[in-house]
């Protein structure tokens, strides 16, 4: 397998020839908190949330401008109606098969296959490219928090782009 | 899931699943659900598989034989679009049907216009739209 991309190499440069200043990327150097599976994964509920920019006709899209937004996505919501915006990212394929960045119909799949016990009844979705960290440290991810453990999601799958 | 492994290596997750595509695809290829399903499979084992906090499990799937699309991947003309502050809609029908909606819709949450905070102007910057 050839080596990964280096995006945060690369980033730095594109910014540096577009006159920008420095981008400043999250870096962590604790250790992160861990959590063993308490269950199998064929009993967990299984929670999900993507930060591709997906949104459901009827819904209020995303803006590309640091939102911090989210949607709330039902699980049974038809693959047809979902949709996929954002500044950042090429998205030819995520709005031929939104699955690419949002794996509902999978995932409804290892549902019924029983890979997984259940999926949360919802998924949640907004759109990355939020230049404020801290924002979505104190108003996005703290909401996203109590939605899952409303719905007592188990695991997690985070998709970002 | 990531396919951006320094990325996801800085932000230091407990766990990860490294998929090596094309940002954009971060469970997939379009229209391949077997493929899907077994690259979310292994992602998935991921959970049992990885004991020690921090490990990314690289994935065993290859975009193309000749890895092509890396030596393009953030190079050459900056593609992205500008950071508009309305709502960017994929085509005008969802614009009219969220429009309907607006004042009904609970499954749109914005932070920002929460009765609780005071929702700030957010003012485009003509200088560089892009940032």
């Amino acid at each position: 397998m050839s080596q990964a991309v280096a995006y945060m190499a690369r980033i730095r440069e594109k910014y540096t020839q577009l006159g920008y200043p420095a981008y400043h990327w999250v870096v962590n150097t604790d250790p992160p908190p861990w959590q063993p599976l308490r269950n199998p994964l064929a009993e967990c509920r299984l929670g999900l949330i993507a930060s591709g920019g997906i949104y459901v006709a009827g819904q209020v899209a995303f803006h590309y401008k640091d939102d911090v937004s989210y949607r709330i996505i039902p699980k049974d919501v038809k693959t047809a109606d979902l949709r996929a915006t954002h500044f950042a990212y090429d998205l030819t394929d995520a709005r031929q098969d939104p699955n690419v960045v949002f794996p509902i119909d999978t995932l409804r799949q290892l549902e019924h296959e029983g890979v997984i016990g259940a999926l949360a009844d919802h998924a949640y979705t907004f759109m990355g490219g939020i230049y404020s960290a801290r924002r979505v440290r104190e108003e996005l991810a703290p909401q996203l928090t109590n939605c899952l453990l409303a719905e007592k999601v188990e695991v997690l799958l985070l998709v970002p782009v | 899931m990531t396919s951006a492994l320094d990325i996801t290596q800085a932000v230091n997750p407990p766990r990860a699943a490294f998929l090596d595509y094309p940002l954009g695809h971060t469970t997939g290829k379009p229209c391949e659900p077997a493929l899907q399903r077994d690259i979310l499979l292994q992602a998935l084992a991921a959970f049992n598989s990885l004991t020690t906090p921090g490990c990314v499990k690289r994935l065993p799937f290859r975009w193309s034989e000749d890895d092509a699309w890396k030596e393009t991947a953030q190079r050459g003309p900056d593609d992205r679009r500008p950071r508009y502050d309305t709502p960017q809609y994929q085509n005008e029908e969802d614009r009219r049907l969220a429009m309907a909606n607006e004042s009904t819709c609970r499954s749109c949450t914005h932070a920002d216009r929460s009765p609780v905070m005071e929702r700030t102007p957010i003012t485009a910057t003509p200088q560089s739209p892009l940032r």
